[in-house]
């Protein structure tokens, strides 16, 4: 089903892997310190408030958290891809740096920053309806950046375009080429949205909420597909999510955030097994599992993420947390390390005695304002 | 969803009180200082500004203050009367059919696709020609021809609230149609037919520009501010005195922009569509 | 198969409003056949006018077939109209077909080099303006084109001719040059009443354009061809403005439509001989049967012109065409 056909044996190969990534250099993303903040008519909000993160070439983190809780917004800042002011946005600020494969892209002009993404870094938006251009034929969103970024002719550009569609699994490539984004389904859209975002060989897949409304199935195949072309691909993902299913089994790390910031990061199966902060612990119980009795429905989380205009002073999850004490509503807890890498922002974490580390030992506090 | 309300600004009061002025001078015409706006001064031909003559006057002799604020009348007698005669018909019916939604709205609705179909200033330079240019037979059809577009915009108006909570409350309470849309309905939707009208009022005031450059406006000692700029535009005015035209010109253009402002302030001050709720 | 569908779809909006179309034609078939009857007293008497003479008005009765019931005068007289006979002047004796047929080209050129000028002012200016929203170019843009709303083409028209025509004489004031007399003669004589003509074109459209263009800007498709590395340029021209220009290909439409069936004012003012001139020009000399010949065709013109956009449109929008 996801033929592959003349991927790896056709001529317009070469345009498509990026050279072999330098093996001297650092890790491939390094986010330090990172804030966005709009401002609005309502006041300042900060979107993304002091994170730090780390992912190597080829590996996967996923990105977790409720609507609202900056995970989008953080996708959007480590590639500098902000909103422009609008009605309600009279400004964006962002601080911090984000290192990509050893460059620091905070400070790179405009124009440079335009070369770095596509080719680099590109991402995978959440709702292929709107972020497929509606009045422009699926050929040329996907033959454009190959055209104006990877210097290809008209035929070889076109030619690429129906290997990358047969790529993501799309039958009969050449007729949807021809195709207008509402003339797909919803999976064959996030499919050519998927298409479009490796067209340049990027070195980093930023994929944000990529199987948000498709159903159970292709969610599936769309997941496995996006493991499939970055294993290929040698590319590393950050896959964005509200969902811990997503990431179960197919990220190496899991960063939960809330509020704008990242609350616990571990490796994926680490995170799964011992959650340290509550709020982690009430994303898993939401998942819905096959071993639940039938009739039994996952556990919201009772409560709204906080206003990001207006915060009270102490851990953000306080107000919802069925375990916060005085000490939680009164000081911020910082993210700090409990060992084999970790991380968590939590007074009284849940389960640390089945943790490596103790509590006493942790490690230097990162993140805090 | 008062305090997210857009303030309507110092430039709107001065746009509305220009507008108070203009039609307070027009009602008042008699009663001010000021020559008949048909009486030749022949010691005055085409002289500019004095104190005889605040902005001069004509290739006539007549005092051109005087013709701009008596022409006023015949502008906004058009303007405002034929915009209330769309208002009372269009209103009408387009909170009906918003309201009643159905077969009342098929019928009515298509009814406004067609009259909108027709060229609107051919249709009336036409009837005109046909049937006569009094000051009462221009405002009527005018009037007439501005039902659709009001229809139209009071509809989707109308349309917006017909489902709301409060509307469904009066219903289920058994208020009448009638009672629900004087009141329920129509104070919801005064303010955007208000904001349309003035912007059509504007409009209108220009249809009678034209039509008095096509000789089609009332016939001409009467002087409205078409036929003073269109006299002010022919027999060699524009070389000899080119203020006949131009005065009355900027008058128009300061009554039309205060019109376009008022209309646009209020617009946008009662746009509840992104207000939250 | 999808093909089909869509096909579908289109072939029925297009027989929806084909049959709108035909019960507009019809109607106005009608009004313009009324038109005869508003006339005051004996319709004879006012079309002849200072012509009426006994052989004069008995051929106007004939013509008109005034003497039988209402319905079979209509009929009689459409059978003539479908005939392609609209009458002939009293006056010019010349056929209502032959005059429209000298008139309607002064009026297709008008409406050409207005639209010309106006859309390159008015779509270069959008894009500069909303590239960069409530900067003080968009401010500036925003506000002179407000102001030029409320500055009719009647009062361009006059300050053109003052400036442009009797102080400087750059170009004639009125009186239309035949292009066999040379372009650049023709195209000067048309150049005062296509400024004026499309100076609130420029308005209309450059304020159309501006808002779609800046809502258009926020939309997810925008931020994905930025997450291309596309250039600003790129993107502006090949993503934005055609999603955007739908309401100004609509209001372009309809204003073509009524420039098309008379700029009354701007050809009567400037002298130039086009249909609204000669409507004009017959309704001062009591040529009635003359005035209604035209009305009656451009009306229907006007209608098939907005037709015509309407269709285009829904070939370019692929989104109308879902229906």
């Amino acid at each position: 089903m996801r033929s592959r056909a003349g991927w790896t044996s056709s001529r317009t190969t070469r345009h498509l892997i990026f050279p072999p990534v330098d093996q001297a250099l650092g890790p491939m993303l390094e986010v330090d310190g990172l804030r966005t903040s709009f401002r609005t008519p309502r006041g300042v909000v900060r979107a993304v408030d002091g994170v730090s993160l780390g992912l190597d070439r080829g590996r996967t983190l996923g990105i977790v958290g409720e609507t609202g809780s900056g995970k989008t917004m953080l996708a959007r800042s480590i590639m500098g891809l902000l909103p422009a002011g609008g009605r309600d946005r009279l400004g964006v600020e962002r601080s911090g740096t984000v290192r990509f494969a050893g460059h620091d892209l905070t400070g790179l002009p405009p124009a440079q920053l335009r070369q770095v993404w596509g080719t680099q870094i590109a991402m995978v938006f959440q709702d292929p309806m709107t972020a497929l251009n509606p009045v422009v034929r699926v050929g040329r969103q996907i033959t454009e950046s190959l055209r104006l970024r990877m210097g290809m002719g008209r035929s070889d550009a076109k030619e690429t375009a129906l290997a990358l569609l047969s790529s993501v699994g799309i039958a009969d490539p050449g007729r949807h080429l021809r195709s207008y984004p509402h003339e797909l389904s919803g999976g064959m859209r996030q499919r050519v949205m998927i298409a479009i975002a490796i067209a340049c060989g990027p070195r980093l897949l930023l994929a944000d909420e990529p199987t948000t409304g498709l159903d159970v199935t292709i969610q599936a195949q769309i997941l496995d597909l996006l493991a499939d072309l970055q294993r290929e691909r040698s590319m590393a993902m950050v896959l964005v999510t509200h969902d811990l299913g997503v990431v179960a089994g197919r990220a190496d790390e899991t960063a939960v955030m809330y509020a704008g910031r990242i609350v616990e990061q571990a490796a994926t199966a680490e995170l799964f097994a011992h959650p340290l902060m509550p709020y982690s612990q009430a994303l898993l119980a939401a998942i819905p599992r096959l071993a639940d009795a039938a009739g039994t429905r996952p556990k919201p989380i009772p409560g709204r993420p906080p206003d990001l205009a207006s915060l009270a002073p102490g851990c953000r999850f306080a107000p919802r947390c069925p375990y916060a004490r005085e000490r939680c509503r009164e000081a911020d807890p910082p993210l700090v390390e409990a060992g084999s890498g970790h991380r968590f922002a939590c007074w009284y974490p849940l389960s640390l005695e089945d943790a490596d580390t103790p509590a006493s030992d942790l490690g230097d506090s990162q993140g805090e304002a | 969803m008062g305090e997210s309300r857009r303030p309507l600004g110092a430039l709107f009061w001065v746009c509305l009180a220009f507008i108070v002025l203009v039609i307070l001078a027009a009602a008042l015409a008699n009663f001010l200082p000021i020559p008949s706006p048909t009486a030749q001064d022949y010691a005055a031909i085409n002289t500019g500004p004095s104190l005889h003559h605040l902005l001069g006057t004509d290739d006539l002799g007549r005092d051109l203050l005087s013709r701009i604020i008596f022409g006023a009348r015949v502008s906004l007698v058009i303007g405002f009367g034929s915009i209330a005669i769309g208002l009372l018909i269009g209103g009408t019916l387009g909170l009906l059919a918003g309201f009643r939604g159905g077969a009342t709205d098929a019928v009515i609705n298509a009814g406004s696709f067609v009259i909108l179909a027709f060229p609107p200033l051919l249709a009336i330079v036409v009837i005109v020609a046909f049937w006569g240019r009094s000051l009462w037979k221009l405002t009527l059809i005018i009037g007439i021809a501005a039902i659709p577009q009001l229809f139209r915009v009071i509809r989707a108006s109308t349309m917006s609230y017909a489902n709301r909570d409060f509307i469904t409350a009066a219903r289920a309470m058994g208020a009448s149609t009638r009672r629900i849309i004087v009141r329920e309905l129509l104070p919801n939707v005064a303010p955007s037919a208000i904001s349309f009208a003035l912007v059509g009022v504007a409009v209108v005031i220009v249809l009678e520009g034209s039509l008095a450059f096509l000789g089609l406006s009332v016939s001409l000692p009467t002087p409205s501010w078409g036929n003073i700029i269109f006299e002010g535009a022919s027999n060699n005015n524009l070389q000899l005195n080119p203020f006949i035209a131009l005065w009355p010109a900027l008058a128009m253009f300061l009554l039309l922009t205060s019109l376009n402002i008022v209309g646009d302030r209020l617009r946008e001050h009662f746009d509840v569509r992104e207000g939250g709720l | 198969m999808r093909e089909r569908t869509d096909g579908g779809v289109l072939l029925a909006y297009l027989a929806k409003r084909l049959v709108e179309l035909t019960a507009v034609v019809f109607l106005i078939s009608i009004l313009a056949f009324l038109l005869v009857h508003l006339l005051p007293g004996d319709p004879s008497v006012a079309i002849l006018g200072p012509f009426d003479t006994p052989s004069a008005r008995a051929e106007v009765l004939r013509q008109l077939g005034l003497n039988r019931p209402l319905p079979m005068q209509y009929l009689t007289w459409l059978g003539n109209v479908l005939h392609g006979n609209l009458g002939r002047s009293f006056l010019t004796k010349q056929t209502v077909a032959t005059t429209i047929g000298e008139a309607f080209p002064i009026d297709l050129e008008l409406v050409v080099v207005s639209q010309v000028l106006a859309f390159a002012v008015a779509i270069p200016l959008a894009l500069v303006a909303a590239r960069r929203p409530n900067r003080a170019l968009d401010r500036l843009a925003t506000a002179t084109t407000f102001g030029m709303l409320s500055v009719p083409a009647f009062i361009l028209a006059v300050l053109l001719a003052l400036v442009l025509a009797v102080e400087v004489h750059a170009f004639p004031a009125s009186g239309f040059t035949h292009l066999s007399n040379g372009v650049i003669p023709n195209l000067k004589s048309v150049a005062l009443g296509s400024i004026a003509l499309a100076a609130g074109s420029v308005a209309v459209y450059f304020r159309l354009l501006r808002s779609e263009l800046i809502s258009t800007l926020q939309e997810d498709f925008i931020t994905m061809a930025r997450a291309k590395g596309l250039s600003t340029r790129y993107i502006l021209m090949r993503h934005a403005l055609r999603p955007s220009s739908f309401s100004l290909l609509a209001s372009a439409g309809i204003n073509i439509g009524s420039l098309l069936t008379g700029a009354f004012v701007v050809e009567y003012l400037f002298q130039l001989p086009g249909i609204g001139y000669q409507i004009i020009v017959s309704i001062d000399s009591r040529d009635y049967l003359m005035v209604q010949g035209m009305a009656l065709v451009v009306a229907v013109a006007y209608v098939l012109v907005n037709f015509a956009a309407d269709l285009l449109l829904g070939v370019l929008d692929p989104r109308v065409r879902r229906g």
